[in-house]
């Protein structure tokens, strides 16, 4: 056992007493939890008992756990329940589980991204689950006067082995939720657990295929009108006038007008990110309503100029211009050739590349993306004149509360944001934009709303993974050993460039570079930002290194690995080369690599990303000159795995993901017009071009778990150009595959 | 505006709308059947899956006087506590990640039950192709469908 010092504090204790007075928190929802399931429901206790933000018992030993954080298929919704579960000691069968509030007193950090759910709620849920369980324990000891140390608990019953005395969790839930809180309670041992490690049925699975309103879109209450608005069609253009003479007079619109969402005096946070903040509005009864009425309506634009505005107190600008791809890539080549911004140099490169009997160089790129997450932007408003209520898909509630309130002029608590379960993110809904129309929609038209992007709106309004390219060169000498390593990497807006990921710190001389170009496109994080591109070019490059050294793929990252481990070069490699070197002999092993097959071509690829470590096999054939993968191989080592099953279902998603985005994923641009605006055109991976097996290992160990939506996903990319080249003879350099497959 | 008389999971309804409205916005916005998704609205997506005298229609593009006095089933209708073998099978699998799409997935799905007891993984190749899932659970739809393909022979 390990004995922590209670660090979640007491307030959120008092609060937790504070708000179970106030009732403004608990929306109890009933069956949403495990027992909806096909299962007799649980009895539903007359009285719950707070013992902390986020566990209440009731009376008959039910068990509500709240979940923080959002839900957007990464399974945050079971997984960390679970962490509660373990450390509190319950029987999983007794638990419902709840979607809490966005509430900052309450809870720590109630942010969808960057892989940190489970990472960061590690600790404090296992103290809150933790603290409970003592609490419960010394409301016994103190009932049956026996000393806490000889009371212990197993699955909701609390047992006092010397007098045979037990009792349920629920008949000192009141006696333990009134008991102060222990400066320190015990951890559990990770070799005990029974929850945390297993494989737990999604508890939302039942509602999703009975098709119950979970989502923001589904949303509904008295009065509701629903909003949708007209943005410009190109980035570069604003709002100039608009006729609404027939729109108006169709039928069920109520009002048309127009919104400023950020005025020019807020100061905005990276996550409020957006290009365009003047929007026509159309309000009505019904969606296709205002759908047809917001068709009918004509809308002048006007070029923008350039636009100055306040982020984090610091003035920022975007661009004017009527931007394209072909314009992009001329600019992109261009800033190749010209020295960059240096973010590390180890050695003497410039001298090694000067002295080298051969270099290699190769150009990567990649094009914009967009998220394209299966429930299109909404969200649900109602804002008075002292208060708002917000409820939508958001992946960071806590950014979008201070732009709100400046926005609004509401005191934060004034703001209620719920937060809706999420039909996917990608990153795309840790940006907020779309609860500040909401709000001021609302509060313009005076009425409860429900703003609705179709489709187009959603792929044309921004908030892309940006486009990148990266130049890599290595220096060779007479016996071709390697002598120097280079990286120039860039984008529009913003280089991808991670300087001190591997192979820094593995090659004497190494220099580092990053370059962008402004833009007027608005990007923002796709699953794993930077990395899902530096991964893909970076894991290209090394796999053609290996080729020309004639060194197998596997062991010449592992010979590099083994130098970072042994003797690193540098001081701020922010990777673990043991653990690396841990997946790629784990999927060299579970792929059985050396094994080959007539007709299936193999690509490896390994990356560290989001403190997790990822090695993927892919096989790929060739059917009538189209590429097929049809199997994965993945090893993860991301620490100690909390739902297993659910773990291996995400990381097959996210290489699906890889595998969709590396062969088709592009979002073309001409004079600031985004050249795909639905599925039509844009093509997402679909049934048929899916692999029949995908098999996720996991490396065991004891570590503190890490992040497992994103890592799987960079890997893929490379893995895939990889065995393209074993497929067809030649490297893959630019994304999307397939139009380099189809213009050869 | 007119009236339209509808029939949806076995239930007659009767709603004064334009009749070029589409029946997923007619389930959606006027009966509060929101299972039945909204992804694209051009028949690209597969998320707005009903059935249609039986048939899996994309309800996005299905006019409402279409279905008028017709049989319409939405993923609320397939079965009265969510014990039909395809949502059997979902839930076992434990299919969805973020759940968006499921429903449209599994109304394709039944409909490819009903002609093809026993799928191969190239017939759902086929028959699913039209049905995106952002996050990827193909594999496991594949998997799910062929154990519903088990679970209802065995019932029969």
């Amino acid at each position: 056992m390990t004995e922590v010092k209670n660090n979640m504090g007491r307030r959120s204790f008092l609060k937790a007493a504070l708000l179970a007075g106030g009732g403004m928190i608990v929306h109890f929802s009933w069956p949403v939890g495990s027992k909806a399931a096909g299962k007799d429901a649980l009895e539903i206790p007359e009285e719950w008992f707070e013992m902390n933000s986020y566990i209440k018992i009731g009376k008959n030993g039910v068990v509500t756990l709240f979940n923080p954080n959002p839900e957007f298929g990464q399974n945050v919704k079971t997984s960390l329940p679970m962490i509660l579960a373990e450390e509190l000691d319950i029987d999983w069968e007794q638990v419902i589980v709840e979607q809490a509030d966005f509430y900052p007193e309450r809870y720590a950090r109630q942010f969808t991204g960057g892989s940190r759910s489970v990472m960061e709620a590690w600790s404090p849920l296992r103290t809150a689950g933790a603290t409970a369980r003592q609490m419960l324990v010394l409301a016994a000891a103190t009932e049956w006067k026996v000393p806490a140390s000889e009371i212990t608990t197993q699955q909701g019953t609390l047992l006092h082995a010397v007098s045979g005395k037990q009792a349920g969790y629920g008949e000192f839930a009141s006696a333990a939720a009134m008991r102060p809180v222990p400066e320190s309670v015990k951890l559990k041992n990770v070799s005990d657990f029974r929850i945390v490690g297993s494989s737990k049925s999604n508890v939302e699975v039942k509602n999703i295929l009975m098709g119950k309103p979970l989502f923001g879109l589904d949303y509904k209450t008295d009065g509701m009108l629903i909003a949708m608005v007209v943005h410009p069609p190109a980035f570069g253009l604003r709002f100039r006038s608009m006729d609404d003479s027939v729109a108006k007079t169709m039928p069920g619109i109520k009002s048309i007008f127009t919104i400023d969402s950020l005025t020019e005096d807020i100061d905005q946070n990276i996550f409020d990110a957006t290009s365009f903040t003047k929007f026509a509005v159309v309000v009505g009864n019904t969606t296709w309503e205002v759908l047809q009425a917001k068709k009918a309506l004509k809308v002048e634009w006007e070029a923008e100029p350039e636009r100055i505005f306040t982020m984090g107190g610091r003035k920022a600008t975007f661009p004017s211009g009527l931007e394209s791809t072909e314009v992009h890539r001329a600019k992109m080549q261009e800033l190749t050739k010209m020295p960059g911004n240096v973010s590390r140099r180890d050695g003497d490169p410039e001298k090694a590349f000067q002295s080298a009997a051969r270099i290699l160089e190769r150009t990567y790129t990649a094009p914009f993306l967009a998220h394209n997450a299966m429930e299109p932007v909404n969200c649900f408003a109602h804002v008075t004149a002292d208060r708002a209520e917000l409820y939508g898909p958001t992946q960071a509630p806590e950014f979008i509360l201070g732009t709100l309130s400046q926005r609004l002029g509401l005191p934060k608590e004034k703001i209620l944001i719920r937060l809706a379960r999420m039909g996917g993110g990608f990153g795309r809904r840790a940006y907020g934009h779309h609860l500040i129309e909401a709000a001021v929609i609302s509060k313009h038209a005076q009425a409860p709303i429900k703003l609705v992007y179709t489709r187009e709106d959603e792929m044309t309004a921004g908030i892309y993974r940006p486009t990148y390219s990266a130049t890599y060169r290595a220096a060779f000498d007479e016996n071709n050993q390697l002598l120097a390593f280079h990286v120039k990497a860039g984008g529009i807006p913003e280089s991808p460039l991670h300087a001190n990921r591997f192979p820094a710190g593995a090659i004497d001389n190494y220099l580092a570079e990053g370059w962008q170009i402004p833009s007027n496109i608005t990007v923002g994080a796709f699953r794993a930002p930077r990395s899902n591109f530096m991964a893909a070019a970076e894991q290209s490059f090394l796999d053609e290194l290996a080729a020309e050294m004639g060194k197998d793929p596997i062991d010449f990252r592992l010979e590099l690995l083994e130098r970072a481990r042994t003797n690193p070069i540098g001081e701020r490699n922010d990777y673990d080369a043991a653990r690396y070197a841990g997946v790629l002999e784990l999927v060299r092993e579970k792929s059985k690599w050396k094994e080959t097959t007539e007709g299936v071509h193999r690509g490896v690829s390994a990356y560290f990303c989001h403190n997790s470590y990822v090695a993927e096999v892919v096989d790929l054939v060739m059917k009538n000159g189209i590429p097929k993968v049809e199997k994965i191989v993945a090893a993860i080592d991301c620490g100690i795995v909390i739902n297993k099953d659910a773990a291996i279902n995400m990381a097959g998603g996210a290489i699906v993901d890889g595998i969709g985005n590396a062969l088709y994923g592009e979002l073309p641009f001409k004079d600031g017009v985004p050249q795909k605006n639905n599925f039509t055109t844009y093509q997402l991976i679909r049934m048929n071009e899916a692999p029949k097996e995908i098999d996720v290992h996991f490396v065991k160990n004891e570590k503190d778990p890490t992040g497992m939506g994103e890592p799987p996903f960079p890997p893929t990319f490379a893995a895939v150009a990889n065995a393209l080249y074993k497929a067809t003879g030649r490297r893959f350099y630019n994304q999307p595959f397939i139009n380099e497959l189809k213009s050869s | 505006m007119a009236t339209t008389n509808l029939k949806i999971n076995g239930k007659e309804y009767s709603v004064d709308v334009d009749p070029s409205t589409p029946l997923l916005w007619v389930l959606r916005d006027h009966l509060n059947l929101v299972g039945t998704k909204y992804g694209c609205g051009v028949a690209a997506c597969g998320a707005c899956v009903v059935h249609l005298e039986g048939e899996a229609v994309r309800s996005c593009v299905t006019k409402i006087n279409r279905a008028a006095g017709k049989e319409v089933v939405t993923i609320e209708g397939l079965s009265e506590h969510g014990d039909h073998p395809l949502q059997k099978a979902w839930e076992q699998v434990d299919v969805p990640q973020c759940g968006y799409c499921q429903s449209g997935q599994i109304m394709s799905a039944a409909v490819l039950l009903r002609e093809i007891p026993n799928p191969t993984d190239e017939d759902i190749d086929l028959a699913m192709t039209g049905n995106i899932c952002r996050c990827g659970t193909y594999l496991r739809i594949r998997e799910a469908i062929h154990l519903a393909a088990e679970i209802q022979t065995k019932l029969k």
